[in-house]
């Protein structure tokens, strides 16, 4: 009963359209994509800070040489477990969740193509992380072999645990499938009429590109855990050598889904930061074009590359130097899109809010894990830095600061316009500069640990890495103290009291139609196609 | 918008998703077909190489061939070849012995899995007859000799002049295959 006047008190309130069910059910059975969009980003900051601790917990075990806290079965649990939460438990579901906020709103579509298949797509990751993360609790170790999972540590010498592992991996997988499925038909068939393909705001492109590079690496990954289960069950020998396999095999389907996977990662935050910059710089983005195409050639190149993960399995050397070449021409595209953000900056009148800040910080640190990358793409370099510390802040560097970083600019520029709350500054100021000092404290040092020759994934180290490895642990420390302040601002905005109420274009410099609608954005948007006339598009781009 | 309906392109784009499904168990045999090809993870030694009736052998070149032998997981047997290393001429077939003894106290099937380094040079390295061709059944305690007739292909690029052939040898219960279960194709017994 109450339910109905509610409801109808919310009609007189939203121009005829319903608002949101009450409870719980209004979260279990949703079709918004707001809704949805929220769900995922929450989802994703429980996963950050539980796979944040984990980092802690590795980082106190390397405080030292010899045991810390935990004995070397339970750091491998930490170490793999960290990895594949924070890729897909957070880096993912974030940019889901992003997508699904605000790819209806800037290409004036009223929600997603597929509004069911959306709740589903969410839905699965729940309960796959729930099956992931029970392992801690059972009998016997979790899975303990890195998140790559090569075989045959995760199929002769698996814990009984991997077939949780597996299940949840395919759960995931199924996810990431759906929801890339409805953002390409979206895309393709929701867009506002007139809205040209080289109309479309660069964060839909980015996604647009990924979307695609989910729909074609997923099922690969599907397929290696699913041969994994048959060779750990069903007694096939895809992956071991007794039986006629191959371990080298894993490693080839594992990267063919493996490096795609890093820019579906990145690409949607290139998006983000392109999005930014022109905001905060007061001037459109320069070279849009390119920036497209940039994308596009990132992600073909991306499919050709994987074999530089694995330069000492012993390839003859024509694939080496194909691979090594082909690795080093992605940081052409790369070049042109740092290139063209420093170009958006040049002569704009630039401010320094908090997203801006995150963005900027990504351009300069990001660069400098594109450069690390470049390092590791040099087959004869490679030979040396492989498997060492180097690789971990080479892709601590490209995670964090680029995909983490560009996460944290996104939701700091549109928290705002979602929740028609602004954020505090200072406290988005104090979160930026302890991220970027934690983050390169941590990282940094672990450069130069790699070189001298400390190996990763190794809970005991030699006496003369224990200095860098105390920085380390420090730097980590400030950075997961950094993440508390941008929960404040979370709650701050979601759950505080001040009133709500901003202008629909939060900030005067921003372009695009999500800025077009109210601030906090109404449940329902876009109900009415927008019309693109020319005159708006110029003003757009 | 001219295009396909919703209905249409996200079965279009689940045709993808399944056809990708199938290409990651299609790279299973295309990865076997280019090791085959380029020799890599001894994929071109485990089956007999034909030879070519006009193979001159080239006298002016010699090649060190090692032999080395290394038991998968520490199984109880006693695997070693009975030279550390032979010389060859390209072209010049060479017969040498592996001995091998079962110390694991039960019946046992294995398998041996040869690899060749440098990476270069492994689809040069060529057999006619080995013990690794099939699985070996071995009785408990039982011993044997074991050959392996092999030549180095002629076309060898020149700068290769030693080459290592490794031996790993694998329990390969629970991969039986049935009909060579009793196989003993290839060997001496001692």
């Amino acid at each position: 009963m109450t339910e109905t006047t509610i409801v109808s008190g919310q009609h007189a309130h939203h121009d005829d359209h319903h608002g949101p069910a009450k409870g719980i059910a209004r979260w279990l059975f949703t079709t918004n994509h707001k809704d949805i969009g929220t769900l995922y980003l929450f989802f994703s900051l429980i996963m950050l800070f539980v796979g944040g601790v984990m980092a802690l917990l590795v980082r106190v075990e390397l405080f030292e040489p010899g045991k810390v806290l935990m004995n070397p079965e339970y750091f491998n649990q930490m170490t793999t477990m960290h990895g594949l939460i924070m890729i897909f438990g957070v880096v993912m579901p974030a940019l889901a969740g992003l997508a699904n906020w605000m790819i209806p709103m800037m290409i004036g579509a009223a929600d997603m193509a597929l509004p069911r298949l959306n709740n589903w797509s969410f839905w699965l990751l729940p309960f796959a992380f729930t099956l992931l993360l029970s392992t801690l609790f059972m009998k016997g170790p979790a899975p303990d072999f890195g998140w790559t999972f090569y075989a045959p540590l995760s199929t002769t010498y698996g814990p009984a645990s991997t077939d949780f592992f597996i299940f949840s991996i395919h759960m995931m997988g199924a996810s990431s499938i759906l929801a890339a499925l409805n953002i390409v038909v979206t895309i393709f068939n929701m867009r506002a009429p007139g809205m040209t393909w080289m109309q479309l705001p660069v964060f839909v492109w980015g996604w647009l590109v990924t979307a695609f590079l989910l729909l074609a690496v997923m099922p690969v990954l599907a397929g290696c855990v699913t041969m994994m289960l048959m060779d750990r069950h069903f007694h096939t020998s895809f992956f071991n050598a007794a039986g006629g396999g191959d371990p080298i095999l894993f490693q080839h389907i594992f990267w063919f889904f493996g490096h795609p996977e890093v820019y579906i990662l990145i690409l949607p935050g290139f998006g983000i930061i392109s999005d930014i910059i022109p905001t905060f710089s007061r001037k459109p983005l320069f070279g849009y074009h390119f920036m497209v195409y940039a994308t596009i050639v990132i992600a073909f190149l991306g499919y050709i590359v994987w074999m530089h993960h694995m330069f000492t399995t012993g390839a003859p050397l024509v694939a080496q130097l194909f691979f090594m070449y082909a690795t080093m021409l992605i940081a052409v595209p790369t070049g042109i899109k740092v290139f063209n953000w420093v170009g958006t900056l040049f002569k704009g009148s630039i401010t320094f809010e908090t997203p801006m800040l995150f963005a900027l910080g990504f351009l300069v640190m990001f660069t400098l894990g594109g450069f690390s990358g470049l390092m590791l793409a040099l087959v004869p370099a490679d030979y040396q830095y492989r498997d060492s510390y180097f690789v971990v802040a080479h892709f601590h560097y490209v995670l964090v600061s680029g995909s983490l970083f560009t996460i944290l600019a996104g939701v700091y520029y549109w928290l705002p316009k979602w929740t028609g709350r602004m954020y505090n500054e200072t406290i988005g100021q104090w979160h930026f500069w302890l991220s970027v000092i934690g983050m390169n404290v941590t990282f940094m040092p672990m450069h130069f640990l790699g070189l001298a020759g400390m190996p990763r994934r190794i809970p005991d180290y030699a006496l003369q890495f224990t200095d860098f490895n105390q920085i380390c642990t420090v730097g980590a420390f400030i950075f997961g103290i950094a993440q508390l302040f941008f929960l404040y601002n979370i709650i701050v905005c979601c759950f505080g009291k001040k009133p709500r109420g901003l202008p629909g274009r939060v900030w005067e410099g921003a372009r695009g139609f999500e800025w077009t609608i109210p601030s906090p954005a109404p449940y329902h948007t876009f109900e009415v196609t927008p019309e693109l006339t020319s005159a708006e598009a110029r003003a757009k781009f | 918008m001219a295009g396909m309906s919703d209905r249409k392109l996200t079965l279009v784009l689940l045709a993808g998703v399944i056809f990708m499904f199938g290409f990651s168990y299609m790279l299973v045999p295309l990865y076997r077909l280019v090791c085959k090809q380029q020799g890599i993870n001894g994929q071109s030694v485990r089956s007999a190489a034909t030879v070519d009736p006009h193979m001159q052998v080239d006298r002016s070149r010699t090649i060190r061939v090692y032999f080395t032998t290394v038991l998968h997981n520490d199984i109880a047997f006693q695997f070693r070849s009975l030279q550390r290393s032979v010389e060859i001429h390209p072209g010049e077939r060479k017969l040498i012995y592996f001995f091998a003894e079962n110390q694991t106290g039960k019946d046992l099937t294995v398998q041996a899995i040869p690899s060749i380094t440098p990476v270069d040079a492994a689809r040069y390295l060529k057999k006619t007859e080995c013990f690794c061709f099939t699985q070996q059944y071995f009785y408990q305690g039982e011993r044997a000799d074991m050959p392996v007739y092999f030549f180095v292909d002629p076309d060898i690029p020149k700068n290769i002049k030693e080459i290592t052939l490794a031996y790993t040898l694998f329990d390969a219960s629970g991969f039986e295959k049935k009909k060579e279960r009793y196989h003993r194709k290839g060997r001496i017994d001692v």
